[in-house]
């Protein structure tokens, strides 16, 4: 640690850094004038949005696009479904990944290394390739339209497994061993002794899916089809054909489905960015 | 898979209880992961094979066409279209992001002041959806009254870009979207590869006399290599997937000027019906995604640096 801070203080020239943080806080402002403006847009009345120069601060604040983004459409249904479907989709991978994730890494049995790879090689399938077979098959088992294809094609994850298997390879055996001697069953070493040890890996997932399952649109556009069942990124876009020039109502609804995410965002960004350099690290 | 643990049963007459105990949990365990990857992945890899071999609609036809499907496609004027959208749409995308990222990640990991208040902003966009982001960038780019025209008209500009009116721009306007959306997420990855770099090679360069852009060069970049080449990997993958920016910003226009692969798939399968056709393109899509990483693979051993 000390001698890092030697070299900081040698490398540190006054004049650079400075330079630098501006090229740094141009670009920072580039990736967050594009949100800027759509709250402030979503305070201001139509006419008042394309003005320039840009008003940043609205004159006079309007809270009414909010009211009626609530009350024309049903966002309030689209946030509930979205929610609850996100939420069945979080807990069952979290719940069956962690399950076959414990078999891959610490269990032995003949055929687990060539099921593994299995996993592995359609970790690079991507979905788009095989959307149409899925959507047969989703049809066949009679769920289209039904939010239940939507859950089911969704409880399980390659992604899931491997990151958690990486996780359990990291616990040491000895620990399962020791429980085994005492007589533990296998899911109890599971459950006791594996899942507590892994609670960052299993709250990197759950932001992971979480996060998926709130911003995914080809899949629910695809899949559901009743307006009781759609999920908001699906309103949205709706409220957006819907509403063609009412921009202040669209930039409104904009900002309340981000709302969830920048929430997650504040309180797990440690997780997800762990599970970012989890995905660039795979190689 | 379901013989193998008959086999096994007969073949482990000898083995402990214990040892019997871990392979029955070690099968049941896995089980219910793999009941929905077979249903939902490994049956539809198969299963998408053989539809684009038939003229199946989704109804009542479903002849046997042999390779048809894919001899139309290279036939089809808008299908080589969006491959060649497509080409474009990568090959800019990916080596800006790229580079955007990795100089962004390289700053950052200097130590600067701030730098986790950076990280955050142009983190940032990556978690927001796509819907959102092309909504907001749909009137931002808007050519009469977008503030985007809006400043470059102040700026002198007197006939700015159409943008996603125009079939000239309206590509690039989609791709400038997508490297704001992505940068901030390689950036992160890049970040983490940073991290794996021991201080003692700098501290050593310094020694020798080396200013920072001989260690960016001699050091940074080489020992990173693992980590770029999988961010280019990733974002080759995810740059052939491109489909909701499209959806919402252009649905494919003005005309084709933005039609993609996914987007072309899409049409033809969830528009028109066309099952056999669309998945004859979206087997395409698969190979192309697998032959441009394969190449990526042989390529690897001539630029990256293991340590």
């Amino acid at each position: 640690m000390a001698k890092e801070a030697v070299i900081k203080k040698k490398d540190y020239h006054p004049v650079r850094s400075a330079i630098l943080s501006i090229v740094l806080l141009i670009f920072g402002i580039t990736m967050i004038i594009p949100f800027v403006w759509m709250l402030s847009s979503s305070f201001k009345y139509n006419n008042e949005i394309f003005l320039y120069p840009i008003r940043w601060i609205p004159q006079p604040i309007r809270f009414s696009n909010y009211v009626e983004v609530w009350t024309e459409i049903p966002f309030l249904r689209y946030y509930l479904n979205t929610l609850v479907y996100s939420l069945i989709v979080t807990l069952g991978q979290l719940f069956t990944c962690s399950l076959a994730a414990y078999s891959f890494a610490k269990l032995n049995y003949p055929g687990r290394d060539k099921l593994f790879l299995a996993y592995l090689a359609t970790m690079m399938v991507p979905w788009h390739a095989i959307m149409i077979p899925q959507f047969i098959v989703n049809k066949t088992l009679r769920l289209y339209n039904s939010p239940w294809s939507l859950i089911c094609m969704n409880l399980f994850s390659a992604f899931g497994v491997f990151l958690l298997r990486q996780f359990m390879l990291g616990i040491p055996d000895e620990l399962c061993e020791a429980a085994r001697m005492d007589g533990c069953s296998e899911f109890s070493n599971y459950r006791r002794i594996i899942l507590p040890l892994c609670k960052p890996g299993l709250a990197t997932l759950t932001v992971f899916t979480f996060n998926f399952m709130w911003n995914d649109y080809m899949a629910p556009m695809i899949y559901l089809d009743d307006d009781k069942i759609k999920t908001i990124q699906l309103g949205l876009a709706a409220f957006r054909t819907l509403y063609k020039t009412e921009y202040g109502l669209i930039m409104a609804g904009t900002v309340c489905s981000l709302i969830p995410m920048i929430m997650l965002y504040v309180c797990a960004q440690k997780y997800l960015i762990e599970g970012i350099a989890f995905s660039g690290l795979k190689g | 898979m379901k013989d193998t643990p008959k086999k096994e049963r007969t073949k482990s007459k000898g083995f402990t209880k214990a040892r019997r105990r871990e392979i029955i949990s070690g099968y049941l365990f896995v089980l219910p992961n793999f009941v929905g990857f077979f249903i939902f992945m490994m049956i539809p890899i198969v299963m998408g094979f053989a539809i684009s071999l038939t003229n199946y609609d989704g109804f009542t036809k479903m002849d046997f066409v042999g390779f048809k499907n894919y001899i139309d496609m290279f036939k089809d004027d808008y299908f080589i279209v969006s491959v060649k959208n497509n080409f474009l749409y990568t090959l800019i995308t990916v080596p800006v992001t790229l580079i955007l990222s990795t100089l962004l990640a390289v700053a950052l990991n200097t130590g600067i002041k701030g730098s986790s208040l950076f990280k955050t902003m142009y983190f940032f966009p990556y978690i927001t959806s796509m819907v959102a982001v092309g909504i907001i960038w749909t009137l931002l780019f808007n050519p009469t009254v977008g503030p985007i025209n809006n400043v470059l008209r102040a700026a002198g500009t007197a006939n700015p870009p159409k943008w996603l009116l125009s079939t000239k721009f309206a590509l690039w306007a989609v791709m400038i979207v997508a490297v704001w959306k992505g940068v901030g997420y390689y950036m992160v990855m890049i970040l983490a590869g940073l991290q794996g770099i021991p201080k003692q090679l700098y501290e050593a360069a310094e020694v020798d006399g080396a200013g920072p852009v001989r260690k960016f060069f001699s050091i940074t970049l080489p020992l990173l290599s693992p980590t770029t080449f999988m961010v280019t990997i990733l974002s080759v993958i995810s740059s052939f997937q491109v489909f909701d920016l499209i959806q919402i910003m252009t649905e494919g226009g003005p005309g084709r000027a933005t039609n993609v692969l996914v987007y072309r798939i899409y049409q033809e399968g969830f528009q028109y019906m066309h099952y056999g056709y669309a998945s004859a393109m979206a087997y395409f899509l698969f190979a192309v995604i697998l032959v441009i990483t394969l190449i990526q693979f042989r390529g690897q051993k001539k630029w990256v640096t293991y340590m």
